[in-house]
């Protein structure tokens, strides 16, 4: 007792000066990006605003945090204490746990409907029942290329764009309906996932990384500039809108959707009816990646993810075990792009950038790489998340009239990137249920296998 | 003829730039390993530092001497955008050694959306104009139809990247802090081993990975007097490209690989289509990665296994 007494002042003094040292540091790295702010006046003129208040108040929150952190990190541990991780207490339930959420997922909309109406409901099941899925099911495609197989894919986003286009052209110049389109849209984007996936076969993890990067940076430079075929930054609008099976959602009272049910004609059906689409295309997409997990190319992907060269001693084609995932996920890809197209109505170029692309990955990792329910839980945070700061208005009060929320979104999601590789590397699922196992299946750290899930 | 030789002095501008900001990409892989994916926002970053230093000095101290400010803002940029990488170094990448594999390339995408996203949260979204520094035109050919000219602020560029490659050659090839940093790329636990503090010459690394990334930053503000937020993505990927096309791990090579993917984009929009030149960068990227992927002076990769 007598040391800790001691060791006290001089942990706290020592804990002052780190703060003092971070608190400099803020303040140097504060200037001038923080401290002024250049806009453009009335004549183009860029002219400053000093911006010290806000700058100081940083530097007092640098400090604050530095110092707490410091003392955080070198409080006496009474004793240490080395907990074993069981697996996890929900282990026993997680069937039932999917069971329930996916019977939520299906009632959803209606219990929204009957609680806010059909003008209510309509902004929720569409900003975040819709939003949500669309995410989900690509994070569960760009899961089979990066979380299954291993391979890093930045620009996942280009198959997105692919399935998009294709149904936007195919149904506005060809006019084929959109039950048609949606196959094809699959079968093109595994066409270009392909295609792209052959030439970039010998590379592997950074460099792989960068080159599907380039390619998705390519096919979007292409959309933009070959306005024949794409019509460019203007894009593709409209594109005919979604069908019950040939009976459209209008307001009309022969052949359509409401005059056949003899219901009300409500503007809420034609969402309602595409939230099920997605649900629907979505848990496909996370029923063929769990079955095909137990096939033998699902075991080879993980077998490839875990090490290529092991793999190929083996006498595993690593050839054809990289296209068909390159293949499959692209394929989801573009299913998810040609519902995109059909939701919106309107696609250009500039909802395939590569902020959409690390959107997905970011879904995938903060999932923890491989885990299906991960990626569930990573999109409703951040798709969720950052409509939920669209609604955040008490901010406005608390930080001002100019304050608006949506604008950070993008500054969090970086953030969440970076520290959650830094304290979760293994996601918000952290878990690994083994594909195969000797005597008994039990779930292990995520800590003990290298780079995924399985 | 001509209109070749004024291509081809664009094309030696914007290379020294991307050349500059490659040398950044090679030290930091070379020496970890890592793709650091938020380099070319740390040189926008730069050029936002030295554009506001820049109208600091201009507006509100009032200094009239143009050599004067643009030296100032030079160094200031320099100094301010090191300790960014240092501190981003030190808070997103050091956690990270001995994570998994892809750990470190999604904390530096992490990273990049975050700086990219900060500047235009805390500068606004729109475009910055000042006017361009040191335009005035020295013609070196009197053409029939126009005459080739040379802008003071191309020579600053092209001479700068020069002497700082020699003072930065100097730097890795004759002093203790070059030889370790040398041995780190070589073998990381042996050089530590013999007392060589690694983590101090990887802080090190970054320090002037992104000091000459703000010498480019701040020629860039200098040179098209504009900069956005969104200036770091097509400038990082084509230096990471100069980068691996040289040879990734080369310092020479960054150069020389950023002089060639600057002339090749300035011929082909000189020549075919302004349109398709990311196209042209993008593609000499996958083509090389894929035939050539230890570059024109790279060593090629031994893998052991």
């Amino acid at each position: 007792m007598a040391s800790e007494n001691s060791a006290s002042p001089s942990r706290l003094a020592l804990a002052l000066k780190e703060g003092v040292i971070a608190a400099l540091l803020a303040a140097l790295l504060e200037f001038p990006i923080i401290d002024y702010q250049a806009a453009a006046n009335i004549d183009n003129r860029l002219v400053l605003t000093s911006r010290f208040g806000l700058a100081m108040t940083i530097v007092a929150i640098v400090f604050i945090a530095r110092v707490s952190i410091y003392l955080y990190q070198t409080r006496v541990v009474a004793r240490a204490v080395v907990k074993v991780k069981g697996p996890s207490v929900f282990a026993p339930y997680v069937q039932w746990i999917n069971y329930a959420g996916i019977a939520a997922l299906v009632v959803f909309p209606f219990v929204i409907l009957t609680l806010l109406g059909s003008g209510g409901a309509l902004k929720w099941v569409n900003n975040y029942g819709v939003q949500i899925l669309i995410y989900v099911m690509l994070g569960w495609g760009l899961n089979i290329v990066v979380g299954l197989a291993g391979l890093l894919d930045l620009g996942y986003v280009a198959f997105y764009a692919v399935g998009a286009y294709s149904y936007a052209l195919l149904s506005t110049k060809f006019g084929l309906s959109f039950w048609i389109c949606l196959p094809l849209a699959g079968i093109l984007a595994a066409l270009w996932g392909m295609i792209l996936g052959f030439p970039v076969l010998r590379l592997r993890g950074d460099y792989l990384a960068i080159v599907t990067l380039a390619f998705g940076e390519i096919i979007r430079t292409v959309l933009i500039n070959w306005t024949d075929f794409s019509n460019g930054y203007a894009g593709i609008s409209s594109i005919p809108h979604i069908t019950f099976f040939g009976l459209p959602f209008d307001d009309d009272d022969h052949g359509t959707f409401s005059s056949f049910f003899h219901i009300a004609y409500s503007p809420i059906h034609r969402t309602i009816f595409l939230y099920f689409l997605i649900l629907t295309l979505a848990l496909t997409t996370n029923f063929v990646t769990i079955r095909l997990r137990r096939l033998p190319i699902g075991r080879a992907w993980e077998a490839l993810r875990e090490d290529e060269i092991a793999c190929r001693s083996l006498g595993i084609n690593t050839t054809t075990t990289k296209l068909t995932a390159f293949a499959m996920g692209a394929m989801f890809a573009g299913f998810a792009g040609s519902f995109f197209a059909v939701r919106q109505g309107f696609v250009s170029p500039e909802s395939f950038t590569f902020v959409e692309s690390s959107t997905i990955l970011a879904i995938v990792v903060l999932g923890g790489m491989g885990s299906q329910m991960g990626v569930v839980l990573a999109a409703i945070l951040m798709i969720g998340g950052t409509e939920i700061l669209r609604e955040l208005e008490f901010l406005k009060a608390i930080f001002g009239k100019g304050f608006d929320p949506v604008q950070y979104r993008m500054l969090l999601f970086g953030l969440a990137m970076v520290l959650m590789m830094i304290w979760r590397p293994r996601g918000i699922i952290s878990s690994r249920m083994p594909s195969i196992f000797l005597a008994e299946r039990k779930s292990i750290s995520g800590a003990n296998v290298s780079e995924g899930h399985g | 003829m001509d209109y070749f030789l004024q291509q081809l002095i664009s094309g030696l501008t914007l290379g020294s730039l991307y050349g500059l900001i490659a040398i950044g990409y090679t030290m930091v892989f070379g020496i970890i390993g890592m793709v650091n994916f938020a380099h070319g926002d740390v040189f926008m970053l730069s050029a936002f530092i030295a554009m506001i230093i820049y109208l600091i000095l201009t507006q509100l101290l009032g200094v009239s001497s143009l050599p004067v400010v643009a030296l100032t803002a030079l160094i200031g940029s320099m100094i301010v955008t090191s300790a960014w990488n240092w501190s981003i170094e030190r808070l997103a990448y050091r956690p990270l050694r001995g994570s998994f594999r892809l750990a470190p390339l999604i904390s530096a995408i992490g990273m990049s959306i975050t700086l990219s996203n900060f500047v235009q949260v805390v500068q606004g979204p729109r475009n910055k104009p000042i006017s361009s520094l040191f335009t005035t035109n020295i013609v070196i050919h009197q053409g029939a139809d126009f005459p080739v000219t040379v802008a003071y602020n191309q020579i600053i560029i092209v001479v700068g990247t020069a002497l700082l490659l020699l003072a930065f050659w100097y730097l890795v090839q004759k002093t203790s802090l070059g030889r370790a940093q040398r041995a780190c790329e070589q073998d990381p636990k042996m050089a530590a081993l013999l007392g060589i503090d690694v983590d101090r010459t990887i802080s090190i690394t970054f320090i002037i990975g992104a000091a000459l990334a703000a010498v480019a930053g701040s020629l860039y503000v200098m040179k098209y007097g504009v900069v956005t937020f969104s200036d770091g993505f097509i400038p990082g990927v084509k230096a990471f490209t100069a980068a691996v096309l040289g040879g990734i791990g080369s310092l020479p090579g960054a150069v020389l690989g950023g002089l060639i993917i600057g002339l090749i984009e300035t011929f082909w929009a000189g020549y075919f289509s302004a349109d398709y030149k990311d196209v042209a960068a993008f593609s000499i990227l996958a083509v090389t990665l894929i035939f050539l992927p230890s570059g024109l002076l790279g060593r090629p990769e031994v893998e052991k296994v």
